[in-house]
């Protein structure tokens, strides 16, 4: 069965090109060229050699990065494709290459990040035969990519990257692995050129925008009294921040996010009413069960979002604004679903609804917010006792960087508190793993970020925990002279489930305290200058270095031991029952 | 689970239309097995549309949980359509091969009666055995299992669910219309994802 055949994808008419012969793994670097690819994340192996000699051509027009690990790879893509908009592209050889890419893949996923991955694979008259380094690699990564393929011709590689690509980024985007034989790699063809790919006969990125939808959304929108906005990322994959924030202004509406929508609206925006779902802000939660109309913007309401799905937002009508078909009705009934992108349906809605001010219930977040802010923001930021807090840390570097920054981090209490406090005045400024929660995501994002972004200043906020699982990627740094900024939290335990474990398993903290190495040594092995932070009175100069600083920077910062984020809302609680302690 | 749960789940007959892509199976799979679903039979074959093909897959669930299983379906790339209907909606079949000892056909006329009455079809006569064939529902052929299994039954097998929807506007006409149009920079036939109604509950 040939399974990319011509009418699988339609291909723009271009003029015709000279026929060059060429080998499977010359034609894939031209067909990145192509694609407008700068930068390659990657670790070599048997299995990808030929595309690594083919490369070796290349490395004026596209600069590889030569990871510690091919897991550092693919979360540096994810960086990349998160902090610039492009796709990431991630390089790993067959067997043991490629399935250190689950991790990522399975992140990138559930975060729609669009990525495009090649592994090398054993030749094709070997598949099957457990030869050497080999994998099942399509089976394997089946679950966990947006799609996936195999290559076994080399001339099947310039409509297979094409195609790729256009999967990768359009509609929701997501992770596609490319698998390429080894003969497929060094076999020669004619090689026509490359042709973009915009059409897959099965394909439908972006369903049709539906006026009646508008409509009744708007309609609904302008007869609400306490109507409440909630945004996911979908505004930031869409590009719609600017249609976003005239569609609030004009319409007056409160809007909270979720972690991987922070940023799209700056934090200081007088309609940003903050952050949603288990460690969100205290006001954005509760008035989810109070508010009449609920306006859901790319976002797939999350159980970490909606706590209990039965106590979830019963007495509001719903409006879900989503490109993917399949998150309508998935979680939460929608009253009216838009379909689309937002980037043309948001727009729609601005011009329907009505120029209004919602001062009143506006002024209810805030009367939350100072309740908040009595009960544990004020603290948090501001302690009187004596341990450094997170909160203070995260506070201090927004007077630094004053919210230019992009503020990448890992998995834990360190990132709900980045996450709640950061202060962000620009989109794809938070970069963190949501819907996985993959520690050691931050160190290698951060490197892909700073890579995306080069101009932007990067702070990799990561817990003692989560920086020890990927930490070789010093080495990524010291080598490619990135300049990441590594801001460690050290609060000698694991602490999020050290957390969890002294509220709910009557502090019985079984296995969460973890030993660290002298940070700043390790640093300094790997040429990083750096320094440990231990009382307040050094922190803000220490963060100030940090900044300050030409180069990348660990800075290791001791912070309570026994802190806990708070507000919570608990498993299994409706998010009007959110603890404020 | 619930009694709730149970008193509303049935059999459900989703209809996949895809492109013929190696290793589609087994993402379609996956989309039930990540849930614990058990499929209770599939076919797939070839569609009247050239390089469309065509899974009939049949699983006992409420249709809640259906109509999101076919949400997932459709949300993989090769996957032009995916179609769910109760088995009141649908016409389908299944067909079984039966090998039974020749000597105790030809010895008991009661036998070859006992075939009529079920409606069998003699496939294959030989000295040593003879393969009849049936196809109907799965009360059908279950019922010749009973009666050929004191003669000797040697070996039974049936097929999967194969069916066919019974309201007339088939995909066919839907998809040479839109396929007409391409290869299209705009998108199309999406109207369905908002007339829930007309498609999911043909
Ligand atoms: C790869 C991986 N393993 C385990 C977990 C479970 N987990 C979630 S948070 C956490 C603790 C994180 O500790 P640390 O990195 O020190 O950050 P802190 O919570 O102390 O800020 C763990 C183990 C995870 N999210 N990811």
């Amino acid at each position: 069965m040939k399974q990319v055949n011509s009418h699988t994808t339609t291909q723009v008419a271009e003029p015709k090109k000279e026929v060059k012969t060429l080998s499977g793994a010359e034609a894939l670097i031209l067909s990145l060229l192509e694609e407008k690819v700068e930068h390659i994340f990657g670790y070599p192996g048997g299995a990808i050699m030929p595309v690594y000699d083919a490369l070796f051509d290349y490395t004026d027009k596209v600069e590889h990065i030569l990871v510690r690990h091919e897991q550092g790879g693919i979360h540096a893509a994810q960086g990349y494709a998160r902090s610039s908009g492009r796709v990431g592209v991630v390089f790993a050889t067959s067997g043991p290459g490629a399935t250190n890419l689950i991790t990522g893949l399975a992140d990138a996923l559930i975060d729609s990040t669009p990525l495009v991955c090649i592994t090398g694979q054993v030749y094709a008259h070997l598949l099957g035969t457990d030869a050497f380094q080999e994998a099942d690699v399509i089976s394997i990564t089946a679950p966990v990519t947006k799609w996936n393929y195999q290559v076994t011709n080399a001339d099947e590689i310039p409509e297979v990257l094409a195609k790729a690509f256009y999967i990768a980024k359009s509609g929701r985007p997501g992770p596609v692995l490319i698998d390429i034989t080894k003969n497929a790699q060094l076999q020669k063809f004619d090689f026509a050129g490359c042709n973009r790919c915009d059409h897959i006969r099965s394909y439908r990125p972006k369903p049709i925008v539906r006026k009646e939808y508008i409509e009744q959304a708007a309609e609904l929108i302008n007869k609400a009294e306490k109507p409440f906005v909630i945004w996911g990322q979908g505004v930031i994959l869409g590009a719609a921040e600017q249609e976003f924030k005239t569609f609030l202004e004009k319409s007056g509406l409160p809007a909270a996010w979720t972690i991987l929508g922070a940023g799209a609206l700056p934090s200081d925006h007088y309609l940003n009413v903050g952050m949603l779902g288990m460690h969100g802000n205290y006001g954005p939660n509760v008035l989810t069960n109070e508010c009449d109309v609920l306006i859901a913007i790319g976002m797939r309401f999350d159980d970490r979002v909606t706590g209990r799905l039965d106590k979830y937002a019963k007495q509001a009508k719903v409006i879900h604004l989503d490109i993917d078909p399949s998150e309508i009705d998935k979680n939460v009934k929608t009253t009216v679903p838009v379909w689309g992108d937002c980037k043309e349906t948001i727009p729609l809605l601005t011009q329907l609804v009505e120029q209004k001010k919602h001062d009143a219930w506006l002024q209810k977040f805030k009367d939350y917010h100072q309740q908040e802010v009595d009960a544990v923001i004020q603290e948090e930021l501001f302690p009187t006792s004596d341990g450094i807090t997170m909160g203070e840390v995260i506070q201090l570097l927004n007077e630094i960087t004053g919210g230019e920054a992009i503020v990448v981090t890992d998995v834990g209490q360190h990132q709900m508190v980045a996450c709640r406090y950061a202060k962000l005045n620009h989109t794809r400024s938070n970069i963190t793993s949501g819907g996985l929660g993959t520690m050691g995501f931050a160190l290698p994002a951060a490197i892909g970020a700073k890579v995306g972004a080069p101009e932007r200043t990067v702070v990799a906020v990561i817990g003692d925990g989560g920086f020890q699982m990927t930490l070789q990627e010093m080495g990524t740094i010291m080598q490619s002279n990135i300049d990441v900024k590594i801001l460690i939290l050290n609060n000698q335990f694991l602490g999020m489930v050290r957390q969890w474990q002294e509220l709910f398993h009557d502090r019985r903290y079984s296995f969460v305290n973890i030993a660290s190495p002298d940070y700043v040594q390790v640093a300094k092995g790997y040429s990083i200058s750096g320094q440990k932070v231990s009382g307040r009175e050094t922190l803000k100069s220490g963060l100030q270095e940090m900044i300050a600083h030409k180069g990348s920077y660990l800075l290791e910062v001791m912070v309570t031991k026994e802190n806990n984020v708070f507000p919570m809302v608990p498993q299994g609680c409706s998010v009007s029952e959110i603890r404020l302690k | 689970m619930s009694s709730q749960n149970h008193i509303e789940r049935q059999e459900f007959n989703i209809t996949v239309y895809t492109e013929n892509q190696i290793g589609l199976l087994n993402r379609i799979a996956i989309i039930f097995s990540r849930r614990k679903i058990n499929i209770e039979s599939l076919n797939t074959s070839p569609s009247e549309i050239d390089g469309i093909h065509r899974f009939n897959i049949v699983i006992n669930e409420t249709e809640e949980v259906v109509r999101k299983i076919c949400g997932q379906i459709e949300k993989q790339v090769e996957v032009l359509k995916a179609y769910y209907n109760t088995n009141e909606d649908v016409i389908w079949q299944e067909m079984a091969l039966y090998k039974v000892p020749t000597e105790v056909i030809a010895e008991k006329a009661l036998v070859e009666r006992l075939l009529r009455e079920n409606g069998a079809r003699v496939v294959v006569i030989r000295k040593d055995y003879t393969v009849f064939e049936t196809t109907g529902h799965r009360e059908e052929t279950d019922n010749l299992i009973k009666v050929l299994q004191p003669f000797g039954l040697i070996e039974f097998v049936r097929s999967a669910r194969i069916a066919i929807i019974k309201a007339s506007d088939g995909f066919n006409r839907k998809l040479r219309e839109f396929e007409k149009r391409e290869p299209h920079h705009e998108v199309v036939e999406n109207e369905y994802l908002n007339s829930r109604d007309k498609v999911f509950t043909m």
